[in-house]
């Protein structure tokens, strides 16, 4: 995934400027006629969160650059979600530009004709800086940026792979290796595993729906696909109910009880308060691990890419990004804000603080860009090695709300003792017909 | 008004709008715009398929034919049920013992009551999250407790068989202030002479509850239970926020069920049809208890006569 990237010049040239970050407010790439919608004004529905916050910090360099005015707000994620397809449903959104989580609105979007098409005006010098190309983008942002069609519908923001975290202490107190595989993995968890000292070898998201963006990292790595080449979802197959049972063991026999109920935050609190010694989850979370006044143990962690499978070895990913409204009266002065948004420098930024990963390899593969990263060398270097065995890690399909509810729920039941097979299946029938209903409107 | 005998004006009577219609109009106005258009509406809208970012078709009644095949619904009926039977008879009990304690004297009563009726008065989200820190398995306070008396610790919120309870334990906390403040209105009412001819007669305390307390306060019980049941059926704010749903969907009451389905699957057909049969459970509910109770009533008329 992470190829060479194609115009050495201009990335060089591009790169010189972000380590210079904040010296100089000149854009660093070819210029498109930035001033050229100046004294428009743009509204912004923006999620809670580092790519929020990064967003309004220095959203004054932009209007300096174009003239434009922007004005934004950051919601908390799922009531921005609900907010923004309320209002894209009614045909006269009150925002321009929107951020979208790929792994639960792409589908959605995409069918329901909301965001504007953006192929046009990346191929126009004008409103496009030359470095701003396709192929910039890693291969999952493609796949969730554009439709079917080809056409480019957003620009791809922010991924988030899974990566392992582990308590590096705990593991040489033990004498463990980091786990490589599955089976290590297991293996580590139960000889980290005290529950008289209550301490746990393992811990991740139990809670239902959240659970799923875990278990799929089991999933793919089993070798599961999650639909057919006929579209039909295929999580009561052989390979889920290994993943399952895999899941069942690691929480409930070496995690902390009650994780039935963690989502990520109860999940990353038993991390930092040293009780749990591995945690599976998003790549997003290494500065509160690393902020010594909200975790024990700082400068302790460890990070890795997710261990292989016995099919293979897949960081299950999930992103978001920025579009345009198709509703929007100001498409081009809101498809700069997204390049803007997007660009190297706003990218370094994101990437430096750990609020975030860049799809855009010329932003990865910077060394420049690297060496300002204030998180440990090892977690770039998972992040690096994530993207080469990134997969989506949701189905795109339209009712991925439900799919995550219904399957989540199974997997979650399997915690208090039910059967990863029965479960798997219930919750499949209960599913198949929603997606079925789904697909045919 | 007294009836005139001129004909011509009774005619005119009859035809002419009567003077009051234009101070009922707002007042209609207003209900058919805030509650028969609103459901009408959603009547009309549970009648489709309906949702949000597709074209909507006409479907009849599909939308309710789905509901029984649809486990989880069926599920959620259920949790609603037992979470709402648990809710409505705990702080009944609590609330009519802690009445019968605060209405004898003793000092700081005063104090105390308002000490006793704090639960009511906060937020329920706020003591969701309150709860939810004592229920934690590892680091709350619940737990820490049960290990002083030497009981195993539990999963509270955290396993499917416990978390109703645990969440009705929460509830009851809340709303038993509520139920006790109903009761004690209806104990102060009462009058002291029928307290003075059974101790004549050697009646034991227990005896006095039971035979005269009881029957004279269960006038007051009842409304308390009928806006008890109502509360506890529609209850959302506390079960979202400590578990919404989980786990799995253990606690997913029809509530939360018609929430996810209207705004995290943005199906608003199939919710607004959920929503039709919830309103006709909660009226068939408060129907049969409004029933029980003049049934009571007329029991007691009678039996006084």
């Amino acid at each position: 995934m992470f190829e060479k990237p194609l115009s050495r010049r201009t990335l060089l040239q591009g790169s010189l400027a972000v380590g210079a970050l904040g010296l100089s407010p000149l854009p660093a790439f070819a210029d498109p006629q930035w001033k050229k919608y100046a004294g428009t004004k743009l509204e912004v529905l923006l999620a809670k969160g580092p790519r929020g916050d990064n967003f309004q910090k220095n959203i004054k360099e932009f209007t300096e650059l174009t003239g434009i005015e922007v004005e934004s707000e950051q919601i908390p994620e799922q009531q921005q979600r609900q907010k923004a397809v309320i209002e894209l449903a009614s045909g006269k959104p009150s925002f321009d530009v929107v951020h979208i989580s790929y792994h639960v609105q792409k589908r959605q979007f995409e069918k329901a004709g909301w965001l504007a098409d953006l192929s046009g005006f990346m191929k126009d010098p004008n409103l496009t800086a030359s470095d701003l190309v396709e192929s910039d983008f890693s291969a999952a942002g493609l796949k969730y940026a554009k439709d079917d069609k080809g056409r480019m519908l957003s620009l791809p923001w922010s991924v988030d792979y899974f990566i392992l975290y582990y308590n590096k202490e705990m593991f040489e107190k033990k004498g463990i290796a980091v786990p490589k595989t599955f089976d290590e993995m297991v293996a580590a968890a139960e000889k980290l595993t005290d529950p008289a000292a209550g301490t746990f070898g393992f811990v991740g998201r139990g809670l239902r729906n959240a659970n799923m963006t875990l278990w799929t990292n089991f999933f793919l790595n089993y070798g599961g696909e999650f639909l057919d080449a006929k579209g039909d979802i295929l999580t009561d197959g052989p390979e889920a109910v290994e993943a399952t049972k895999l899941y069942q063991k690691l929480l409930t026999k070496y995690a902390p009880p009650g994780v039935s109920g963690f989502n990520w935050m109860e999940s990353m609190a038993s991390f930092t308060q040293g009780r749990s010694a591995m945690w599976l989850d998003g790549v997003g979370w290494a500065p509160p691990l690393e902020d010594p006044s909200a975790s024990r143990i700082v400068g302790k962690v460890g990070y890795t890419v997710v261990p292989a499978g016995p099919k293979g070895q897949y960081s299950a990913t999930y992103g978001d990004g920025i579009g345009v409204a198709a509703a929007s009266k100001n498409k081009e002065a809101a498809y700069l804000l997204c390049q803007w948004a997007v660009s190297k420098k706003q990218g370094a930024r994101l990437l430096q603080a750990g609020g975030g990963v860049p799809f855009r390899n010329s932003i990865l593969n910077d060394q420049e860009v690297r060496n300002g990263v204030k998180l440990p060398k090892e977690w770039v270097q998972s992040v690096i090695d994530s993207a080469k065995i990134s997969k989506l890690g949701l189905p795109v399909v339209i009712p991925v709300a439900e799919f995550r509810d219904l399957v989540g729920a199974g997997v979650t039941a399997t915690l208090s003792g039910g059967d990863p097979a029965v479960e798997l299946k219930k919750a499949h029938e209960q599913f198949r017909p929603i997606l079925e209903r789904s697909e045919k409107s | 008004m007294p009836q005139e005998p001129n004909s011509t004006l009774s005619n005119r009577k009859a035809w002419r709008v009567p003077s009051y219609w234009p101070f009922v109009i707002p007042a209609l106005v207003v209900i058919a715009g805030i509650i028969i258009f609103p459901w009408l509406f959603t009547i009309w809208m549970s009648m489709h398929e309906w949702k949000i970012g597709a074209p909507t078709t006409f479907v009849g009644f599909a939308n309710y034919f789905r509901l029984p095949t649809d486990p989880r619904f069926v599920e959620s009926v259920w949790h609603t049920i037992v979470y709402t039977l648990l809710s409505v008879i705990l702080p009944l009990i609590f609330g009519t013992f802690a009445a019968t304690l605060f209405h004898q004297k003793f000092p700081f009563r005063g104090f105390l009551r308002g000490l006793f009726i704090m639960p009511m008065m906060a937020t329920p989200v706020a003591i969701a999250l309150v709860w939810t820190m004592m229920f934690h398995p590892q680091l709350g306070v619940l737990n820490y407790l049960l290990s002083l008396v030497g009981l195993p610790a539990e999963l509270w919120v955290f396993h499917p068989n416990s978390v109703i309870p645990s969440l009705v334990m929460v509830e009851t906390w809340q709303w038993t202030p509520l139920i006790m403040l109903i009761v004690l209105g209806g104990l102060s009412a009462i009058p002291s002479e029928p307290y003075e001819s059974a101790r004549i007669d050697g009646a034991n305390a227990w005896q006095m509850f039971r035979y005269i307390t009881l029957p004279l306060i269960t006038p007051f019980i009842f409304v308390a239970a009928m806006i008890r049941m109502i509360d506890a059926v529609k209850s959302f704010d506390i079960i979202f926020a400590i578990t919404q749903g989980g786990p799995g969907s253990a606690s997913e009451t029809i509530n939360l069920y018609l929430y996810s389905v209207a705004f995290v699957y943005y199906d608003i057909g199939y919710g607004s049809a959920i929503a039709v049969v919830f309103f006709i459970i909660i009226v068939l509910l408060a129907a049969i208890m409004l029933y029980m109770r003049q049934r009571m009533h007329w029991n007691q008329t009678g039996g006084a006569a």
